[in-house]
């Protein structure tokens, strides 16, 4: 939980400098206690406009780099926030009956408006000691592995599957590897495709990779407005094919990573639009769209039979990158 | 379904026509530095003889290497959207591609063949690192789910020899998205009752590792190959740490029971050989 008060606290990325400089305006007036020659409220209704008009101005045109950096952005609420207000009941589930229970992989039942269903999430943390805990959002083969159980538990009692994916990837270590990291994101992904139930995943920040993937292969995908989802990060691609990690900029762009591209490439169902300046702005604003977001995407699947709910979803994946 | 119509067609002239004439009668082995006369290399399936370093092979003489002789046929691999992103780095990405079919003759990443193998039926992709690094986009995901459908018509099973850096990052999230896809192949094959095997080869990583290339009934390896997840220098900086003796390596993924079995190359199609006829014992041979 990000438990930042008012706008003083707020963190600031780069390309905000212009709005944080008026806030800061704004507040300092706020606290003048003089009753000067200058209307001070009129002059804080006046900065507050202008504050406004430069954080639309800026957000209407938000590079695809300047994207990532929101959808990282170290206030933006992550999965257990979204868990804690759209949940009801939660109940957490752990470990992979094998070897661990991974913190960065969220699981566990709950009820979503009333009804019952089975969440999973890759949580990032928030501060520096939760981060720790949940290593940063990238799961190793044990949280794959629990969340394909979760998976299949869903199947057996007709709970319909929500995932939110915010993870920078699957976690390149070498514990991971020795234990199978590539085969758990595989199951994991046959997991979501074998489902018999709706399976509704939503990219609340950044869509990693594999690690992404591993819980997003679901009958509806839905992304945040200033989410990013990527075959791999701007950083790595820029060092891969740039040769030189400063070129992340130019790979953000090229990557086509954010969510109008995606929607435009049909490769997510819906975009969710974001509070002015982003969801960690208003997070309540946020959860309230995701949650109506999640409902609507929801409701004509439960209708659907366990045949036709594969066979759609199936047909969706197969038809990705088909030539028309 | 255009590939239905068009499989069959045989590509014959591609796989005879090609026949390097090495203008160097003599190889070097990466490993051990010694020598190795071209013939005996190529009599050797790219094994070098005085140390048994596999080197990396291309993916039509794997096709040679795995199916009965004179058995097998090429098909047409699916047409895909080409560079839907229009993605450009350095260079730009229909540059890569053209680039990439004329240095190897072939269409993308993966050649796909059906004829048989000791004598049985069977679906063979094989991955061409040297075309992009075996990246995985639109059209390698399309290959294999277009040999996933031709073995469940064949009724045969689908055998794959994975070589790959991974998803292509020129296709952006459009290649992530091949993992779904290619665990669906898997899927359709299986389902059917065939077996679906894997044969990974040096190097297998990144999504290619993590959709079909690990869902293999059974998972061979071939000596020394590279097969992970992530990368190792991303590892070690994210670590800090020395990465093990051989780590990532076929015998270390047997030592981690990730792979069944790690299999030199010159007696993989003995091996393949014996498992089909061990999942499938009931099968009437093809031919004779």
């Amino acid at each position: 939980m990000c438990g930042k008060a008012g706008p003083a606290m707020r963190q600031f990325l780069d390309f905000e400098k212009p709005v944080a400089e008026l806030e800061s305006k704004i507040e300092e007036l706020r606290h003048m206690t003089e009753p000067g020659g200058i209307n001070i409220a009129e002059e804080v209704g006046r900065l507050t406009e202008k504050a406004e008009r430069q954080l639309r101005a800026t957000y209407a045109r938000l590079t695809p780099w300047q994207k990532v950096q929101v959808a990282r952005h170290p206030d933006r609420p992550r999965a257990g926030a979204f868990i804690a207000a759209l949940i009801t009941d939660f109940t957490p589930l752990a470990g992979d009956r094998a070897f661990a229970d991974d913190t960065a992989l969220l699981g566990g039942m709950g009820r979503f408006q009333g009804r019952p269903v089975m969440v999973l999430g890759t949580e990032r943390g928030s501060d520096t000691e939760s981060r720790v805990r949940h290593n940063f959002g990238m799961a190793r083969p044990e949280g794959y592995r629990k969340a394909r159980r979760l998976i299949e538990l869903a199947g057996r009692f007709a709970l319909p599957v929500l995932s939110f994916v915010d993870t920078p990837g699957a976690f390149p270590g070498i514990d991971a590897e020795a234990r199978g990291q590539a085969e758990a994101i595989a199951r994991a992904i046959e997991a979501c495709l074998s489902a018999p139930v709706p399976v509704v995943a939503t990219i609340i920040g950044e869509g990693g990779s594999g690690g992404a993937i591993a819980l997003a292969a679901g009958d509806r995908v839905l992304m945040l407005e200033h989410a990013v989802y990527s075959v791999i990060s701007p950083e790595g691609c820029a060092s891969i094919l740039w040769r030189d990690a400063a070129a992340a900029p130019a790979a953000a762009e090229a990557l086509r990573l954010t969510a109008d591209d995606l929607h435009r490439l049909h490769l997510v169902d819906q975009v969710i639009g974001e509070p002015l300046g982003g969801a960690q702005r208003d997070p309540e604003a946020t959860f309230r769209a995701v949650g109506e977001a999640i409902g609507a995407a929801l409701d004509p699947l439960l209708g659907l039979d366990p045949a036709t709910l594969l066979a759609r979803r199936a047909e969706k994946f197969l038809e990705m990158g088909r030539a028309v | 379904m255009s590939w239905l119509t068009e499989f069959v067609r045989p590509k014959i002239r591609t796989l005879f026509a090609r026949r390097e004439v090495p203008d160097n009668l003599w190889h070097q082995c990466p490993a051990c530095q010694q020598m190795i006369f071209a013939t005996d290399l190529a009599a050797n399936l790219k094994v070098c003889p005085h140390c048994g370093h596999h080197m990396r092979a291309g993916a039509v003489e794997r096709l040679g290497w795995t199916f009965d002789p004179d058995s097998f046929t090429r098909i047409e691999l699916p047409k895909v959207a080409a560079d839907p992103l229009r993605f450009r780095d350095q260079k730009r990405y229909v540059d890569r591609l053209k680039e990439a079919r004329e240095k190897t003759h072939l269409e993308d990443a993966v050649a796909v063949a059906h004829g048989t193998i000791g004598g049985r039926r069977a679906v063979v992709v094989a991955m061409e690192f040297a075309f992009m690094g075996g990246s995985m986009g639109a059209a390698v995901g399309e290959a294999i789910v277009a040999a996933a459908r031709l073995a469940v018509l064949q009724e045969a099973p689908l055998i794959v020899f994975t070589a790959s850096g991974g998803a292509r990052m020129q296709e952006g999230a459009l290649s992530l998205m091949q993992m779904p896809k290619t665990v669906l192949a898997v899927r359709l094959v299986k389902q059917a009752g065939l077996p679906f095997l894997t044969v990974l080869t040096d190097p297998t990583t990144g999504g290619v590792t993590a959709s079909f290339a690990m869902l293999g009934d059974v998972q061979i390896a071939e000596p020394g190959a590279l097969i992970g997840f992530a990368g190792a220098r991303v590892i070690e900086q994210t670590v800090h740490e020395k990465l093990p003796e051989g780590f990532q390596r076929a015998e270390y993924l047997a030592a981690h029971g990730i792979i069944d079995m790690v299999v030199k190359r010159t007696e993989l199609r003995e091996t393949l050989v014996r498992i089909l006829g061990l999942l499938q014992p009931g099968e009437i041979p093809a031919a004779a």
